[in-house]
């Protein structure tokens, strides 16, 4: 994490996909005592790894790393069924063994359309998302394309992922 | 959409984190929000004239450092509730110190004082408008501190919100004493404490729906 924090893309990506993999078999066994689909695990793993992309400054180093994630993780779990009319609302503590279980990885897909929900951004966020994010082109490079400055190129990134993270929670049904 | 490719795209051209950004951010809407408390006290109620007897001054001086150093401690506190899994270290309990130490100061002024006195001590002239103007100068440094906290990633909302609440009421109290004419410890114990616990009441209240992320 730490590495990642300090713009590591390959440490980033691998401690992505680890994450996805803890994450994904504690929410399929969360959700299937409720009687959820995997499907809803996924959406909620999806959701969990936006948002803890988008608020990796909130990790403090001289911290550890599981409590963190696994307060996030949590956290996210209870809101999700908070918002989606559970009667589970008391989820208890797990130990952090559940965690570190592995799922298959089946390749379910979640019900979460990434270029539907981007079109709901301004263009500014949906082309520097675009150029950077998903073609892999550098900030440089996406700013010359844009005509936008560097600057605005990366608060356009990070307000976006932000905003994608907002519109991707699951919405008050009270 | 399959996960991978979020991760794909969360760990294209990732971006260098600035470790210190919570606490700054705090920092800043509390700075802000003080000058806010301030500026709103002297010009809607005016500050106190008589400043500069000494007695005055004291009182003036003893009223500031409780109202700072509620602040203080609950942004201490907030900058880990502000983040998850932040309440894991420690009790909350140190908040309440500035209040201990007032009401203890308060028996004492008390003490020394014959009872004929008392009903004025308490309650001074003014406690009503300490009432009313605490919380209301609280809105916008409150406001202030929520928008910050939002920036961050607080799990126990319910806490993290009444925190941002005693900050306000802490920079709110903190104004109201340039105008506060009342110069008793027990009108202080009582009438400022009250009102900053109702402002972190009500944070604890909001909390939950104003924090949600």
């Amino acid at each position: 994490m730490t590495a990642g924090l300090d713009g590591d893309a390959a440490a980033y990506r691998m401690l992505l996909e680890r994450l996805s993999q803890h994450l994904r078999s504690y929410y399929r066994g969360r959700l299937s005592r409720v009687g959820r689909g995997d499907f809803e695990a996924e959406d909620l793993l999806q959701e969990t790894l936006l948002a803890i992309h988008t608020r990796r400054h909130t990790y403090d180093r001289a911290e550890f790393f599981t409590p963190w994630m696994h307060a996030i993780a949590r956290y996210k779990l209870i809101d999700y069924l908070r918002h989606t009319n559970s009667s589970y609302r008391d989820v208890p503590l797990e130990d952090a063994g559940e965690l570190t279980s592995h799922a298959d990885h089946d390749g379910v897909e979640s019900s979460i359309d990434l270029r539907r929900l981007m079109a709901r951004l301004p263009v500014k966020m949906q082309q520097a998302i675009k150029y950077v994010k998903l073609d892999g082109l550098s900030v440089a490079e996406a700013a010359r394309r844009s005509g936008m400055t560097e600057s605005a190129v990366k608060i356009s990134i990070h307000r976006g992922l932000k905003a994608l993270s907002a519109v991707i929670r699951p919405e008050h049904k009270t | 959409m399959k996960t991978d490719d979020l991760v794909n795209m969360l760990s294209t051209n990732v971006e260098v984190v600035d470790q210190r950004l919570v606490s700054r951010t705090i920092a800043g809407a509390i700075a802000v929000g003080a000058v806010v408390a301030l500026g709103a006290s002297l010009v809607m109620l005016g500050g106190r004239t008589d400043v500069w007897t000494a007695e005055a001054l004291g009182f003036m001086i003893a009223k500031l450092a409780f109202a700072v150093a509620v602040a203080a401690l609950a942004f201490f506190y907030l900058t880990r509730f502000a983040r998850p899994a932040g309440s894991r270290r420690g009790s909350i309990a140190l908040v309440a110190l500035p209040f201990v130490g007032i009401v203890g100061l308060a028996a004492i002024s008390l003490a020394n004082a014959p009872a004929g006195h008392w009903q004025v001590m308490f309650m001074g002239n003014e406690w009503l408008e300490c009432l009313l103007s605490i919380p209301i100068i609280a809105i916008v440094p409150f406001a202030l501190v929520v928008w910050a906290v939002r920036q961050a990633a607080p799990t126990d909302l319910r806490r993290a919100g009444a925190l941002a609440g005693l900050i306000a009421g802490g920079l709110s109290a903190a104004g109201y004493a340039l105008h506060c004419t009342a110069d008793s410890l027990p009108f202080v114990a009582i009438w400022y404490s009250g009102t900053i616990m109702l402002c972190t009441l009500a944070g604890a209240v909001l909390g939950p729906r104003l924090l949600r992320w």
